[in-house]
């Protein structure tokens, strides 16, 4: 009786993904393709990435993490250094071209193709998940929020600042001896500080045409097929074992090694599988917005996916999506589009824009009032919030009752 | 050889020594039970042996095989399975779920030992999709010896079975245990109930403050008068 429900409700599930995929397909195809609109929804799916990335970390392993803005930060740099004419002394001046046409290969500088570019994203972010997930290993809790968080401003810091870190010398002196790595000339640095690295180099793509920043149908369909994979990447990981041995870890972490789960490796993975998304993300975002500069690597932006991810429901895949498309149309449509003259017209001298903030800080709190458990919550949450299993002798039934029934 | 030997392991948790240098064996196939108050050492014991407080001197040997300095993770591998202190069921994953936990390590068919542990304790077999932590204290003491069964352990080390549970369903879970004996697994029980932990046991060991102060045939243990006075109210 109950399978028949449950295979129902499965096949309802299924009906109701395949629906969404295909509204996603379908709808630029209802918009004109230079409409801010479409844009807006650009950058949602690029959040959408991002948020799922955060999921696996927060939602999945239980591992508060404030500053998931350092991985977006390693992805659009690796789009900065691969893909601009930043480094435009290396190789002499002529620049390094790796399967890159139009524009790009005739510029100086470094300008790989861009799926190159992710892989190397994934490959940098990686690397920087595990750093700064090891020395969060043997804390717990808040200590781990500040932990990242702490790791959020320093990538932050290091990218304002990256315009003073000459890096060309030393590279040149050591890397650029060896076989296949290019000097990259005497005056380069790690970063352009404020100013920014920019352009970033368009996605280019075998079979389609050269992307342009009028035209953001193309841009739209590479994100939706990132978000794609995101999508699929997050499902399988949490319906598989390591997907429990994390659900496990949440759950009572002494009871989780007693049953032989390892504790660094399985959290390592999570970082490590939350900062790859990210990556991909970033370095997406890189080449999207056309500019990898400090300013847009601040401890806000954890904040705002954070936010994502708690609306939609802290593990939910789906919660997540939708709290990220939410939340992004709310930051990039609804204040500065539709709501931003309204403190005008009541007589009040600011906008809207000016306490974002603000109002997402407003949106959670009448969530958490409301449904604390998210919009579409993971099942384990809800009956956290609804206070089932709060500690490990509480328990709803009773021996007597169990006694006298047995 | 005995099955696990464990010779003069000290433990402290940071600069307090809980162990303070302690021996005990366990022949293949036997139950024993060690007996103590709160705080002489108990869990501790359990703890050095399960990996999960690494004992800093002296010697844990597994079938011969030195486990001092193991991992948990590497220490459930070889055949050890603990049922800890307070059960530490998970309380938001179903009994199923739970169960399946237990077997993380194992990579073949669990639906043979998920039968035995309904079989051992059907009241788990009732309760398969309901939340741990919405069960009552005894039927998560039977899911975490279920749990741990999951493993097809060689060697259980069971940490207080009987605390904070109703009477009569501490006689049941020791009807299990003692089930789980005759079925060849062999048992390493702590217990301040000490008259039935030793009850169940051939042999006995008294712990008081991290040392090991009388040990011998559980029976002869009860019998004795301090072991009498200090644990049995008599």
């Amino acid at each position: 009786m109950s399978s028949v429900l449950e295979r129902a409700r499965r096949i309802d599930q299924r009906f109701l993904v395949a629906a969404a995929i295909l509204f996603a397909v379908l709808l630029p195809f209802f918009f004109d393709s230079g409409s801010p609109f479409m844009d807006d929804a650009v950058l949602a799916l690029a959040y959408v990435v991002m948020a799922l990335g955060l999921n696996v970390i927060v939602g999945f392993a239980g591992l508060l993490d404030l500053g998931y803005v350092a991985f977006f930060a390693i992805g659009a740099f690796t789009m900065g250094w691969l893909g601009s004419t930043f480094y435009s002394e290396s190789n002499g001046g002529d620049g390094i071209h790796i399967l890159v046409t139009g524009a790009a290969s005739n510029l100086p500088g470094i300008h790989i193709n861009f799926l190159l570019v992710l892989v190397a994203a994934v490959v940098f972010t990686t690397i920087a998940g595990v750093i700064i997930g090891l020395p969060t290993l043997r804390l717990r809790g808040d200590y781990i929020a500040i932990v990242t968080l702490a790791f959020g401003e320093i990538i932050g810091q290091v990218a304002a600042n990256g315009d003073q870190i000459k890096i060309g010398p030393i590279w040149d002196a050591t890397l650029g001896k060896l076989p296949l790595i290019p000097d990259l000339g005497s005056s380069a640095t790690l970063t352009r500080g404020k100013l920014g690295i920019s352009p970033v180099d368009k996605i280019d793509l075998p079979f389609m045409d050269p992307f342009t920043s009028l035209n953001s149908r193309p841009w739209y369909f590479v994100a939706l097929g990132l978000v794609l994979l995101v999508l699929f990447v997050n499902v399988r990981l949490r319906d598989s074992r390591l997907g429990r041995a994390w659900l496990a870890l949440r759950e009572d972490e002494v009871a989780a090694i007693s049953m032989g789960i390892p504790t660094v490796k399985t959290k390592l993975m999570a970082y490590g599988t939350g900062a790859a998304l990210g990556g991909m993300s970033g370095a997406f975002l890189g080449s999207f917005l056309n500019t990898v500069n400090a300013s847009q690597f601040e401890f806000l932006f954890s904040i705002f996916i954070l936010a994502m991810v708690i609306l939609g429901g802290l593990g939910s895949v789906w919660g997540v999506v939708i709290g990220a498309i939410l939340l992004s149309y709310v930051n990039s449509w609804l204040i500065p589009d539709v709501l931003n003259g309204l403190p005008g017209q009541l007589g009040l001298d600011f906008d809207l824009t000016q306490v974002s903030f603000a109002i997402f800080g407003f949106i959670l709190v009448i969530v958490m009032i409301l449904r604390p458990e998210g919009l579409i919550p993971e099942r384990s949450r809800k009956q956290e919030m609804h206070g089932i299993g709060a500690g490990d002798t509480a328990g709803a039934g009773t021996d007597v009752e169990l006694g006298e029934a047995g | 050889m005995a099955l696990l030997e464990v010779e003069d392991i000290r433990a402290s948790y940071g600069m307090i020594e809980a162990l303070h240098g302690v021996s005990l064996e366990v022949e293949a196939g036997e139950v024993v039970t060690m007996i103590g108050s709160n705080g002489a050492g108990k869990s501790t014991v359990l703890r050095s042996i399960s990996g999960l407080t690494p004992a800093h001197a002296g010697a844990i040997r597994f079938d011969g095989e030195e486990i001092t300095h193991l991992s948990p993770v590497e220490i459930v591998a070889r055949g050890i399975s603990h049922v800890p202190e307070g059960r530490r069921c998970f309380p938001r994953m179903t009994v199923r779920e739970n169960l399946e936990l237990g077997a993380y390590l194992r990579r073949d068919d669990l639906a043979e030992d998920m039968d035995h542990v309904f079989e051992l304790f059907p009241r788990l077999a009732e309760r398969e999709g309901q939340a741990a932590g919405t069960m009552s204290g005894g039927e998560q003491q039977m899911l975490a010896i279920g749990r741990a069964m999951m493993a097809r352990p060689r060697l259980l080390l069971m940490d207080e079975p009987s605390m904070g549970i109703a009477p009569i369903l501490v006689e049941r879970i020791y009807e299990t245990i003692g089930e789980i004996s005759r079925e060849g697994t062999t048992i390493l029980l702590v217990e301040q109930n000490a008259l039935q932990g030793l009850a169940a046991a051939g042999r006995g060991y008294v712990i008081e403050t991290g040392h090991i102060v009388l040990s011998g045939p559980a029976d002869t243990l009860g019998d004795d008068p301090k072991v009498k006075e200090a644990y049995l109210g008599a």
